[in-house]
């Protein structure tokens, strides 16, 4: 690395008169200059972009003391971006993200402590159980809310309409939705002449799975004198042996589609090769952009087990440790998330908005697209318990994604599933909780 | 008199040029493929039978890829960054590399193997402190800091291209140009230099193409949308979970490729071999 440094060195003074353009690395500002706050925003679908853009237009207009500037990137790779630039002290000052990348950055110190700053308007119009889901330990023993959550995503089950139909199966809703036994059976009836009742795209099983699973109160994490453990008991099997035996003992789920990513098996959905893809609500747009003419969906509600709970995770609002302007920051945050352009944001986004104002918009309860189906799924849920798990992510990437995509590849049982999550994954979330 | 080209010839060179075919739709098959997709529909590239031929062509990506995104501005930066690194990096490892070369001794060694062994480490290993170091030189947000990186991390394996060229160019030439009373200094650049051109031009496509290809560093270096590069603008058509607006980003995708295409189109003349053919005889 000394090479490297003193080339680097040695090029630097060629450069700064070689290179004229850049962004400047300045940070002060005189009393008469407005503050300047960046704003990393992560979204990306069309509608959503504009939205976003449009705001920070609004904003920027109504307030030409906090000029905010957009600055767009991207969900592969935020985190490795933030890491950097946390630790070199020039994040952004407003960060999108979402709730589990949270917990680690809060409690390594990089992230303002919200609690005070938040508007009582605001505050009031989320739900408790939203804002669950960013109330972390902020590295220093006390609990502090890390992020203000505005958009969250359900499991729904998107189906090809005249497969269900055909079916003569119930029709699930909202208040009725289907028990995972009456799901299975659907999925029975819907394979026949080479087409499959189900398919599940597991290529990323586990927040998918871990989410479904507390329909049966499985959590799969398990806290006891302030060590967290992983556990997968009878509730925690539940919806894993349920998924597997669609798969390889009713054989009702498409096997094509077991190593495929979320949006994978649209293709093979619009061909009328299986009738129902659990999904989240966000694949509806793929559906509405994608879909051939006369393609006839809806959007079903996810089965319930002992209840409907799916776990939630939230997109979030954050504000950096380091910014040298928290409070226009949060006034900017405030503004950006109020009832009225959290409609904007969901719609963009096709998620839930946490306000419940925003959620009661006939924009966002009418039965077009089936935003009325995901909207009222809101009510279920509740926040992941894996959110609060340090070490989750590594749990997830190491253990549990091979795991279960050998268990549902119908490679190893459920009792060997159990122990590798348990076992191995124990000795993960141990180096965590040193 | 004209030879007679016998029927087994005929067949040998209709076989080679059917094989040279092959290999050019091989290498053109992405191109080509990406064109088809920024030409398509949402609905057409959700099919699963695809087509090469769009049904219903259309620009609508490309006029959704450019109104969304600052491509053209992206795409001038980028080239702007690539052509420094590429040149910088030329400019640095043509001399080190011939040290590297001809000189022997243990420290020599030494350097070689560092240089190797530089290239041992991952990226995300040395990141931060790299960060720390160009925030300390006020770099940080800057192209001239990008720059500095993509030459550090280019320089090595560059120095290890070069030195195999300077390798090849006999010491004998050299001593010639002493001979007739040159000094060193004069005879790298009257003898040497032109020898290298196909290892210089070689180096500085390697060093073009990965500046203007790289990522990791511009996407935690460059935090201004004035100053993205093209790589931080294509990624903004891609979502959570592997989901991606296929159309604006094959749109996007291709008209990133023609820059660097145009570069290698300038100078892959230069790249010839059989300079030295001859030169050393006796």
């Amino acid at each position: 690395m000394r090479i490297k440094s003193a080339l680097a060195a040695a090029t630097v003074v060629a450069l700064a008169a070689a290179c004229g353009s850049g962004g400047g690395g300045e940070s002060s500002s005189s009393s008469n200059e407005p503050v300047k706050i960046n704003f990393l925003s992560l979204a990306w679908q069309q509608e959503s972009v504009a939205a976003n853009k449009q705001l920070v237009d609004e904003w920027n207009k109504a307030n030409p003391n906090i000029q905010v500037t957009y600055v767009q990137g991207s969900w592969d790779n935020v985190n490795d971006q933030l890491v950097t630039q946390f630790a070199g002290g020039t994040a952004p000052d407003v960060i999108h993200n979402d709730s589990p990348a949270l917990s680690g950055f809060a409690s390594d110190g990089y992230l303002l402590d919200l609690g005070d700053k938040l508007p009582a308007e605001l505050k009031s119009d989320i739900p408790q159980a939203a804002w669950d889901t960013v109330t972390f330990d902020g590295g220093k023993g006390e609990q502090g809310v890390y992020g203000v959550p505005f958009l969250q995503e359900s499991q729904v089950i998107i189906a090809n309409k005249k497969l269900l139909d055909a079916s003569g199966v119930r029709v699930p809703t909202s208040d009725n939705p289907w028990t995972w036994d009456e799901f299975s059976e659907a999925a029975k009836k819907m394979t026949k002449s080479g087409a499959y009742g189900v398919a599940w795209p597991m290529k990323s099983p586990v927040n998918k799975t871990l989410n479904l699973a507390l329909s049966f109160g499985g959590t799969f994490f398990q806290s006891a004198g302030g060590k967290t453990t992983v556990k997968v008991g009878p509730e925690e099997r539940e919806v894993l042996q349920r998924i597997h035996d669609q798969l390889n003992k009713d054989k009702s789920a498409d096997p094509g589609a077991l190593g495929q990513g979320t949006a994978d098996p649209l293709p093979s959905f619009y061909e009328g090769k299986f009738a129902m893809l659990p999904a989240g609500v966000f694949l509806r747009q793929q559906v509405v952009e994608q879909a051939p003419e006369g393609f006839e969906w809806v959007t079903l509600p996810a089965p319930k087990g002992t209840s409907a709970q799916q776990g939630a995770v939230s997109q979030t609002l954050s504000i950096a440790q380091d910014s040298e302007h928290p409070d226009e920051a949060m006034k900017f945050i405030s503004f950006f998330l109020n009832s009225t352009n959290q409609v904007k944001l969901a719609k963009g986004d096709w998620l839930l908005p946490t306000s419940q104002k925003a959620a009661a918009d006939p924009a966002l309860t009418t039965k077009e697209n089936g935003w009325d189906v995901a909207t009222a799924s809101a009510k279920n849920l509740v926040v992941a318990p894996f959110l609060k798990v340090n070490g989750f992510d590594e749990w997830r990437t190491k253990i549990a994604t091979p795991a279960l995509q050998e268990y549902f590849a119908n490679k190893i049982t459920i009792d060997e599933v159990s122990a590798k999550l348990v076992e191995d994954g124990n000795k993960v979330l141990e180096r965590y909780q040193r | 008199m004209r030879r007679r080209v016998g029927p087994t010839k005929i067949v040998v060179q209709v076989l080679q040029y059917l094989a040279l075919l092959a290999f050019i739709a091989f290498l053109a098959f992405p191109l080509l493929w990406l064109l088809s997709t920024a030409l398509k529909t949402p609905r057409e590239l959700a099919l699963t039978d695809p087509t090469w031929i769009p049904r219903l062509p259309t620009l609508a990506n490309f006029r959704d890829a450019f109104g969304e995104q600052d491509l053209v501005g992206a795409a001038a930066r980028s080239l702007v960054v690539a052509l420094f690194s590429s040149f910088i990096t030329v400019l640095i490892s043509l001399p080190a590399s011939y040290a590297m070369a001809r000189y022997r001794s243990l420290v020599n060694r030494i350097a070689i193997g560092w240089v190797l062994v530089s290239q041992v480490f991952p990226f995300i290993l040395i990141i931060i402190p790299l960060f720390m170091i160009l925030r300390d030189l006020d770099l940080v947000n800057t192209l001239p800091g990008l720059v500095v990186v993509h030459v550090t991390f280019t320089l090595p394996f560059a120095l290890w291209m070069l030195q195999g060229y300077v390798r090849a160019v006999p010491p004998e030439l050299e001593e010639a140009a002493a001979v007739d009373g040159a000094s060193r200094l004069r005879s790298i650049v009257s003898v040497v230099a032109p020898l290298l051109a196909p290892g210089v031009v070689a180096t500085l496509l390697f060093a073009f193409i990965s500046s203007w290809n790289e990522f990791m560093f511009a996407l935690v270096i460059l935090q201004d949308p004035d100053v993205m590069t093209l790589p931080l603008t294509l990624v903004r058509f891609t979502g959570p979970e592997g989901v991606a607006r296929l159309g604006p980003l094959a749109a996007a995708s291709l008209m990133a490729t023609i820059p660097s295409l145009i570069f290698f189109a300038i100078i892959q003349r230069r790249l010839k071999s059989g300079l030295m053919a001859g030169a050393v005889k006796g």
